[in-house]
């Protein structure tokens, strides 16, 4: 954990480490696409436009300090005006804007043209985790933070990939021109790949257009960039391109994985089996507000140990899980798990913490609670507060 | 430019008489020395405040994982941090250098209308009471972010988000009540012969600030009303889900908040045109041309606030326009600090601590305007948005901008205010400890940033370890600094060699005809200017 010794090291070779690792990285990296690279090019342009400017600007005031010094020069002169300068600093300037003006509005126009894709993905923000559906192919999935919270909280070793690191990441197929459309449930977020050059908002009741094509197969991260509430700081975002062929297999194979589930729907669980399957869903979609020991963070996130609604009849657990609670950080799980997962989770909270109902709640319940409200008939969704 | 002194008018009016006795001298009190002198305190007290508050996020941010705070309390810090910087330290400070030196400037015996002098000062304690105390409240302070962006601050926000409004609405009322002082004061209450083109130029940034304050404060009170309105009385103004609109949010904000930046700097380039020539002896170059720039950047402030969100998906057109309006604000930009480094050419320089702060003041905010070009390039800043390159910008306006140009105003004028010269020795220490500290706090954040580590997080990846390891022990430094600060300006106060009228041989300017300490009263009969 101590770094001094390296950041000393550093300090003293720091060119050298430079190469060695990313960790005194100072500017941007030109990045794997046709506009990232573009982007940055832009970006070193008008860096060493200003560089020169201030080797200008700067170069007189120094020079001005060292040699016009009351001990060097202890009668001032009297100028305060001249028209042509002040014209000339104005225009020079000008012209100068309107020569950088001129590549940045090229580049900008080729971002904003996400005509004639190969394939669409729909990118939605949740607090904290991102939701990729990719249209017409019916395969979609949440991407979770994958790192250990025991190195969050330094009781484990970070690794290279410390809060960059998903369980699932976004696959897409090299070479071809991907758009994305990017929205959100709750709040703001913002869809961000430093080496893809792409950052757009997701704002929910809006769904805003970017696209990328990368030629390479390759794994590249990046991070939410909107504050979005308590774990802004951790919902990464990894897209992995893959190889054509790579990317058609993964697709079947994420295609059969949705019918096994589908069919694993119908078979009988375990009290035991749901624990278990519960357990890992509570990993990914409940544990950062209500915690691994299940006691929450009240006021804003409540506990479940021993509360209410988790100690309580089953049609109010599964209301509030499938439902959600507006006006609250407690989103409807019902759109975002399987009838599978939902009745895992409810059952794990309902026999963890403490909590030791013994009872289950089934896939089929689920399905029955979903059926029973679309006819009218089940518990109505919470209101409004 | 600046005023011919006539002497002889000065302590002396008709009924001359001192402070009121005991403590409600300060609570009645409707005399714009006073009400300056609570003002800078108040700002002195806030900056420390919203200072401590940086040190948590710093000391957050000394290294990667979770140590001393939680991410929810990080993003309260994150938030009262911007808040009590920018509308209880900044903002404060500079209304209370205006109430100061205006009337000194212009020749007026006070502010155009002291009443609501002390009712615009005496607001603010109550509105940054009621902020403050929102962190002790359940569930929290405003976790949101200083440009609280809906819904996160409306559906998802914590219950005392509408003291967070109150406070908010006080605020607004206070500034434009400032705002109307400074106007009536400069407009109504110049004495004979000080005609507009003469006056010092922080009257004239501060008459265009305040203009600037008058038309921005009551939309920031109305975005934060259409939050009221959406939390308690079943409005959708922001939610998507009743209709409504979340990007409506922050093109009203930053309709607000983009003349709020200039807000915070114009009073700054004001003070810098007046102590740059005192120390160069030498007239300021180009007084005209720095009224019109002044003009100039506040009429754009208006039509640039979308650039605050270029990745929101605004039309490639709207994209165009506003990269191209905000690019045009380097031109006059530009004319200013050009006109600065030609005040200095070929003066006679010295470099006492108003002229260190006032030089680092120009070297570092064209620092800070070069990152900012940099940001205005609309695809560039797709990069660069959100990130803690962002960050890096607005510390260097804000810091070496708009606190360095307060640091300086304070040591050129304490002279007036206390009758004493300040230990220059210490001064200079604090100005090179602030100097690097301030950079090694900031300068690396835009190394980060361009790496790729997004802004108001709490936790970060290790790539990113030890420049934030640098940046923490800059702050660290620049923090501890200021208590230096506070001690010069005590012992400033309570002794030292006493001031003359014009302690600064190059210094022009009727604030300089009066005794030092300022008496109480000054100008009850208005100077001759010619």
């Amino acid at each position: 954990m101590m770094r001094h010794p390296r950041l000393w090291m550093g300090l003293l070779s720091c060119s050298a480490l430079s190469q060695a690792q990313a960790a005194w990285d100072v500017n941007m990296r030109p990045g794997v696409t046709e506009v990232s690279r573009s982007v940055f090019d832009l970006h070193m342009t008008i860096f060493w436009i200003c560089v020169a400017i201030g080797v200008l600007v700067f170069g007189a005031m120094f020079w001005s300090m060292f040699a016009h010094r009351r001990s060097r020069r202890p009668q001032p002169a009297h100028f305060h005006e001249n028209t042509r300068v002040e014209v000339l600093w104005t225009v020079i300037p000008l012209l100068i804007l309107i020569a950088m003006a001129v590549p940045a509005t090229r580049t900008l126009l080729h971002i904003y043209d996400p005509s004639e894709p190969d394939l669409d993905i729909q990118v939605t923000g949740y607090q904290w985790k991102w939701h990729y559906k990719y249209l017409g192919e019916d395969v979609e999935f949440f991407s979770n933070l994958a790192t250990d919270r025991n190195a969050i909280g330094n009781q484990a070793p970070k690794n290279d990939h410390y809060l960059l690191e998903v369980d699932e990441p976004l696959v897409i197929p090299a070479g071809a021109k991907v758009r994305f459309l990017v929205t959100a449930a709750d709040v703001i977020h913002s869809w961000w790949v430093p080496e893809l050059a792409v950052k757009k908002d997701a704002i929910p009741g809006f769904i805003n257009e970017t696209w990328t094509r990368v030629a390479e197969p390759g794994l590249y991260r990046g991070q939410c960039t909107e504050l979005c509430g308590k774990d802004h700081g951790f919902m990464p975002v990894v897209v992995e391109v893959k190889a054509p062929a790579d990317y058609a297999a993964w697709l079947a194979g994420k295609k059969a994985a949705a019918a096994e589930a589908t069919a694993q729907a119908g078979k009988a669980w375990t009290l035991e089996e749901l624990v278990a399957q519960g357990e890992r869903v509570y990993r990914t979609a409940c544990v950062a507000c209500h915690q691994p020991t299940g006691e929450g963070l009240p006021p804003a996130f409540p506990a479940l140990k021993g509360s209410k609604i988790a100690t309580g009849p089953k049609e109010g657990h599964m209301n509030i899980v499938i439902d959600g609670k507006p006006g609250t950080a407690m989103a409807a799980f019902g759109k975002q798990l399987s009838d599978v997962d939902l009745a895992a989770v409810i059952t794990y909270e309902r026999n963890a913490f403490g909590n030791a109902l013994g009872d289950s709640v089934t896939p089929q319940d689920i399905h029955a609670f979903r059926q029973a409200r679309e006819t009218g008939q089940g518990m109505q969704p919470a209101q409004p507060q | 430019m600046s005023a011919v002194i006539e002497p002889g008018h000065t302590a002396h009016d008709e009924h001359p008489h001192g402070p009121a006795r005991g403590p409600m001298r300060w609570v009645l009190t409707t005399n714009h020395k006073d009400i300056g002198t609570m003002y800078l305190w108040f700002s002195f007290t806030a900056f420390l405040l919203g200072g401590s508050m940086a040190m948590i996020i710093r000391t957050e941010l000394f290294q990667p994982g979770l140590q001393i705070v939680q991410p929810e309390f990080f993003n309260q810090m994150t938030t009262m941090h911007g808040l009590i910087m920018v509308f209880g330290a900044v903002m404060p400070a500079f209304v209370g250098l205006a109430n100061w030196m205006i009337p000194l400037m212009i020749g007026a015996p006070d502010m155009a209308l002291p009443r609501m002098n002390n009712f615009s000062f005496w607001l603010l304690p109550a509105a940054f009471g009621l902020l403050v105390s929102t962190l002790f409240m359940e569930g929290g302070g405003p976790n949101f972010g200083w440009t609280f962006y809906a819904p996160l601050s409306t559906t998802f926000a914590p219950e005392s988000v509408t003291f967070f409004i109150f406070a908010i609405h006080l605020m607004g009322i206070s500034s434009i009540m400032g705002a109307i002082n400074v106007i009536a004061t400069v407009l109504n209450l110049r004495a004979p012969g000080m005609t507009l083109m003469k006056m010092p130029l922080f009257c004239w940034t501060w008459l265009i600030t305040a203009f600037l304050l008058i038309a921005v404060m009551p939309v920031l009170a109305g975005v934060v009303t259409m939050m009221l309105m959406d939390i308690h009385f079943g409005t959708s103004f922001f939610n998507a889900a009743g209709g409504g609109d979340p990007v409506l949010f922050q093109h009203v904000f930053w309709f607000f908040g983009h003349p709020e930046v200039y807000i915070m700097i114009l009073p700054a380039f004001g003070a810098v045109s007046s102590i740059i020539p005192t120390f160069a002896r030498k007239p300021l170059f180009g007084y005209t041309s720095m009224v019109y720039a002044t003009g100039a950047i506040a009429f754009l402030s208006f039509i640039v606030w979308a650039h605050h969100m270029f990745t929101v998906g605004i039309p490639v057109t709207g994209e165009l326009f506003f990269m191209y309006a905000t690019m045009l604000i380097a031109v006059p930009t530009g004319v200013k600090v050009f006109n600065w480094v030609s005040t200095m050419w070929r003066g006679s320089l010295t470099f006492e601590a108003p002229m260190l702060f006032a030089v680092a003041f120009v070297i570092l905010f064209t620092i800070g305007g070069f990152s900012g070009l940099m940001l205005s390039i609309a695809p560039a800043d797709f990069q660069y948005h959100d990130t803690y390159f962002v960050v890096a910008h607005f510390h260097y306006v804000l810091v070496p901008g708009a606190i360095f140009g307060i640091f300086a105003s304070t040591y050129y004028w304490l002279p007036k205010w206390t009758g004493h010269m300040y230990d220059e020795r210490l001064a200079r220490w604090h100005f090179w400890l602030s100097f690097v500290g301030m950079n090694l706090a900031f300068f690396p954040m835009h190394f980060v940033g361009l790496a790729g580590m997004p802004r108001r997080i709490p936790d970060y990846n290790l790539q990113f370890a030890d420049f934030n390891m640098v940046s923490s022990l800059g702050a660290f430094l620049f923090g501890a600094t200021q208590l230096l600060f506070l001690y010069i300006v005590i012992k400033c106060i309570r002794g030292g060699e006493p001031a003359p009228a014009k302690p600064w041989d190059g210094a022009h300017g009727l604030e300089w005809s009066v005794p030092s300490p300022a008496p109480y009263h000054t100008f009850g009969t208005p100077p001759e200017v010619k």
